[in-house]
C-alpha cells in the first residue's frame, strides 16, 4: 500500500484527512487508529494569530457545505510550543498546513516549520477562499503561485505539496507554474468559492456573506481538474474533494493522484478515513492490482 | 471521557405534536455521560440532510443502554427524527462536549428552560436529585403545550411555570415569574432559545448569581475539529462543542 511521494514523504497508504477538517488529530483518536492512516493534515496555520471570521461560518447545501472559517489559528509558534510536543509522535505523517497573507510571513513560517523534526512536509495553502488580502491572490495567478512556491522552497528543505484553488479558469496551468517553481507535489482541490441566503430573513447564512463549498456535491468538479492537472504534471498529485468513501479515493487514483485526502466526509463518519484506507485495499485485492501504485492514472479512455 | 460512534435502535417513541421523545437503545454499554452533554444524530432518508444533528441528552438509562432524546421540528433534519419508527437503527455520536458544573450540596439551585431547551434539564435534573440536591424548576413557553413532561420534571424538584399566552402557569416570559422576588438562588443554570438565556444571565448578573448556560451554535463535526461553532468569548473564539456547549456566563460576550 505504500506511497512514496518524493523528497521522504513516504505515506503507509493512500489517504490522508484534509486541513481543517481533522483538527490535530487528537479530535478523532476516539474513532480511529491513526497508525491507519497515510497521513493527517493538520489546521491551516498562519505566521500570526488569526482570530477568524464571526459567526456563523457555516451553512448546510444539497451534499455539502459551505464554511468561512477563515483560518482561525494560534500561529505557527503556538504551533510549535504548545501543539507539535503533543502530536509529533503519532504514528502517522503529520503535515502542516501553511497559510499566509504576504510573502514574508509565508518565508518566514516555512522556515520556522523546516526545523521541525517529526513534520515531514508543508502543504502550503494558496487558496483559501476565506483571506481578504493575500492567500487567494497567490494561488489563482501563474506569477503568483511561482513567486510564493519559489520563496518557500529557498528555505523549506523537506517535502513541499502546494495545494491548488479550484477557483480559476485553468488550473492545469497554475499546477505547471507550482512544478517549475519546484513543489514536489501538488494537492487538489481546496474548497470552491459558493453563497448561502436565507430567502425568510433576506440575509446572507454566512457572516462575511461567501464561503467555501465543500463535500460529496464537489467531488465531480475535483475528480476533473485532478485528472486535468495530471495530464499536465510530472510531480505526484494529490486529488481531495468530496471523497466519502473508498470507491470514490479509487475514482480520484485512477484519474491520476498518488494519495487522496478526506475532509468533510470526517463529519458524517468520524470512522470514514480508516473504512477509505482499508476499502482500497480491498478494491486492489478484488481488482487483482499487486500494488496500490498500480491505479494511480489507471483510466482508461 | 471517550467517545463513542455507535447504532442504536429505536425502542420507544412518544408524540407531542410539534415534538417527540425518542428512546434509543444501543447493544453495548454506554460511556459515561454527563447532564448537558449531547449526541450528533445521523439523518437517514433525509436527501438534504447531509450533516448530522446535534441534539441533547434528555435522558439515560445505563442499565439498559438507553439515550432518550427530545426532538422538536424545525426543519427538513429534525422532521425526519420524528418519522422514525420503533426498531429503527439510529446512528449517533456521543457523548461530545462538557456537561453542566455540579453544584455543591446545599445550594439553592434553579434550573431555567425555554421551549426545547428544557430537553437536557431532565438529565441534569435527575442528577442532582441522586446526589441529594433537589433542584428548583421555572420552565416557559410560548403556550401551555410547549410544556412537554411536566408532571416528570415536577417530581424532580419544585416547578414554576410562565407562558407567553398565559394558557399555564404565570403569563410572560420566564424571567417575569414571582419566583424571582421570592427566592434567592446560589446557582443558575439555563437553556434555551438566545434571548431568553441573555435575559436570565443579565438577571442573574444584577443579583450577581453564578450562571451557566447551554448554548446551540451550528455545528458541522461537533469534535472540535471544524472551528464551524464559535461563540466570542473573553478568551476569543472557542468552539462550543468541545469547550461547551455549557459556559459559565462570565466568560461570554453577551
Ligand atoms: C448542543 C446542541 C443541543 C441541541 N439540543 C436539541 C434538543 O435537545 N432538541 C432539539 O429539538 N433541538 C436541539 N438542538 C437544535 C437542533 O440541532 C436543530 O434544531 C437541528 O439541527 C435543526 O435541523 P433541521 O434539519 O430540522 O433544520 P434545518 O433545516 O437545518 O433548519 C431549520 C431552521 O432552523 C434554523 N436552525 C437550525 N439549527 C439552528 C441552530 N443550532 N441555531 C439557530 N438556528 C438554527 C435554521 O437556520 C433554519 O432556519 C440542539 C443544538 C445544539 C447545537
Ligand atoms: C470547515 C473547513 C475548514 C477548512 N480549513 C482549511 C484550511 O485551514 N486550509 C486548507 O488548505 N483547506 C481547508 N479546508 C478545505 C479542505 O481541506 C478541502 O480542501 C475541501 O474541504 C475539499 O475537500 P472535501 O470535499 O473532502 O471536504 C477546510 C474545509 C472545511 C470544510
Ligand atoms: S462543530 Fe466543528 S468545531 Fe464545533
Amino acid at each position: 500500500m505504500t506511497i512514496d511521494l518524493g523528497r521522504g514523504l513516504v505515506l503507509r497508504n493512500p489517504v490522508m484527512t484534509a486541513s481543517g477538517t481533522f483538527g490535530y488529530g487528537e479530535e478523532y483518536t476516539d474513532f480511529v487508529d491513526l497508525a491507519q492512516l497515510g497521513g493527517i493534515i493538520v489546521k491551516g496555520t498562519t505566521l500570526h494569530p488569526r482570530e477568524g471570521n464571526p459567526y456563523p461560518r457555516m451553512a448546510e447545501t444539497a451534499s455539502g457545505m459551505l464554511n468561512c472559517v477563515g483560518l482561525q489559528n494560534k500561529g505557527v509558534q503556538y504551533f510549535i510550543d504548545a501543539i507539535y510536543p503533543r502530536i509529533k509522535d503519532f504514528d502517522t505523517n503529520v503535515l502542516l498546513n501553511l497559510s499566509g497573507s504576504s510573502l514574508e510571513d509565508y518565508v518566514k513560517g516555512a522556515e520556522m516549520v523546516d526545523a521541525l523534526e517529526k513534520i515531514p512536509a508543508i502543504e502550503l495553502n494558496v487558496s483559501c477562499p476565506n483571506v481578504k488580502q493575500g492567500g487567494m491572490a497567490f494561488g489563482v495567478t501563474t506569477t503568483g503561485i511561482s513567486q510564493v512556491v519559489s520563496e518557500v522552497r529557498k528555505v523549506y528543505h523537506k517535502h513541499l505539496m502546494v495545494k491548488l484553488s479550484p477557483n480559476v479558469t485553468n488550473i492545469a496551468e497554475i499546477a505547471m507554474a507550482a512544478e517549475a517553481a519546484g513543489a514536489d507535489s501538488v494537492s487538489l482541490i481546496n474548497t470552491l468559492m459558493g453563497m448561502a441566503i436565507d430567502a425568510e430573513k433576506r440575509k446572507p447564512k454566512l457572516s462575511v456573506i461567501t464561503g467555501g463549498l465543500s463535500g460529496a456535491c464537489v467531488k465531480p468538479v475535483a475528480l476533473r481538474m485532478v485528472w486535468q492537472v495530471a495530464k499536465a504534471v510530472k510531480i505526484p498529485v494529490v486529488g481531495l474533494g468530496g471523497i466519502s468513501n473508498a470507491t470514490d479515493a479509487v475514482e480520484f487514483m485512477l484519474a491520476g493522484a498518488s494519495a487522496i485526502e478526506i475532509g468533510t466526509a470526517n463529519f458524517i463518519d468520524p470512522t470514514v478515513s480508516a473504512k477509505v484506507a482499508w476499502g482500497i485495499n480491498e478494491y486492489c485485492e478484488r481488482h487483482g492490482f499487486q500494488k496500490v501504485t498500480e491505479l494511480i492514472g489507471a483510466l482508461e479512455c | 471521557m471517550t467517545k463513542q460512534i455507535a447504532d442504536f435502535k429505536l425502542v420507544q417513541k412518544q408524540d407531542f405534536g410539534r415534538s417527540v421523545l425518542l428512546k434509543l437503545r444501543a447493544e453495548q454499554a454506554l460511556p459515561e455521560i454527563a447532564p448537558g452533554q449531547f449526541v450528533q444524530v445521523r439523518v437517514d432518508g433525509s436527501p438534504n440532510t447531509y450533516l448530522r444533528r446535534p441534539i441533547s441528552i434528555h435522558d439515560v438509562d445505563f442499565q439498559h443502554n438507553e439515550i432518550t432524546l427530545l426532538v422538536q421540528q424545525v426543519g427538513e433534519g429534525t422532521r425526519h427524527l420524528a418519522m422514525a419508527e420503533m426498531g429503527n437503527v439510529i446512528n449517533m455520536v456521543m457523548p461530545l462536549g462538557n456537561g453542566f458544573s455540579l453544584p455543591e450540596k446545599g445550594e439553592i439551585v434553579l434550573l431555567v428552560g425555554g421551549g426545547i431547551g428544557i430537553a437536557p434539564l431532565f438529565y441534569f435534573a435527575k442528577v442532582l436529585v441522586e446526589n441529594d440536591i433537589r433542584p428548583m424548576l421555572l420552565l416557559g413557553g410560548k403556550t401551555e403545550s410547549d410544556l412537554l413532561r411536566l408532571a416528570d420534571y415536577q417530581q424532580l424538584g419544585e416547578t414554576f411555570v410562565t407562558t407567553e399566552d398565559g394558557s399555564l402557569g404565570e403569563k410572560g416570559f420566564v424571567t417575569m415569574h414571582s419566583v424571582w422576588q421570592n427566592q434567592d438562588f446560589d446557582k443558575i443554570y439555563v437553556c434555551g432559545p438566545k434571548p431568553m438565556m441573555k435575559a436570565v444571565a443579565k438577571m442573574a448578573a444584577e443579583k450577581d448569581v453564578w450562571c451557566e448556560v447551554s448554548l446551540e451554535n451550528l455545528m458541522a463535526c461537533g469534535l472540535g475539529a471544524c472551528l464551524c461553532c464559535v461563540e466570542d468569548t473573553v478568551d476569543g473564539h472557542v468552539c462550543v462543542c468541545k469547550e461547551g456547549p455549557v459556559f459559565n456566563t462570565r466568560r461570554l460576550k453577551w
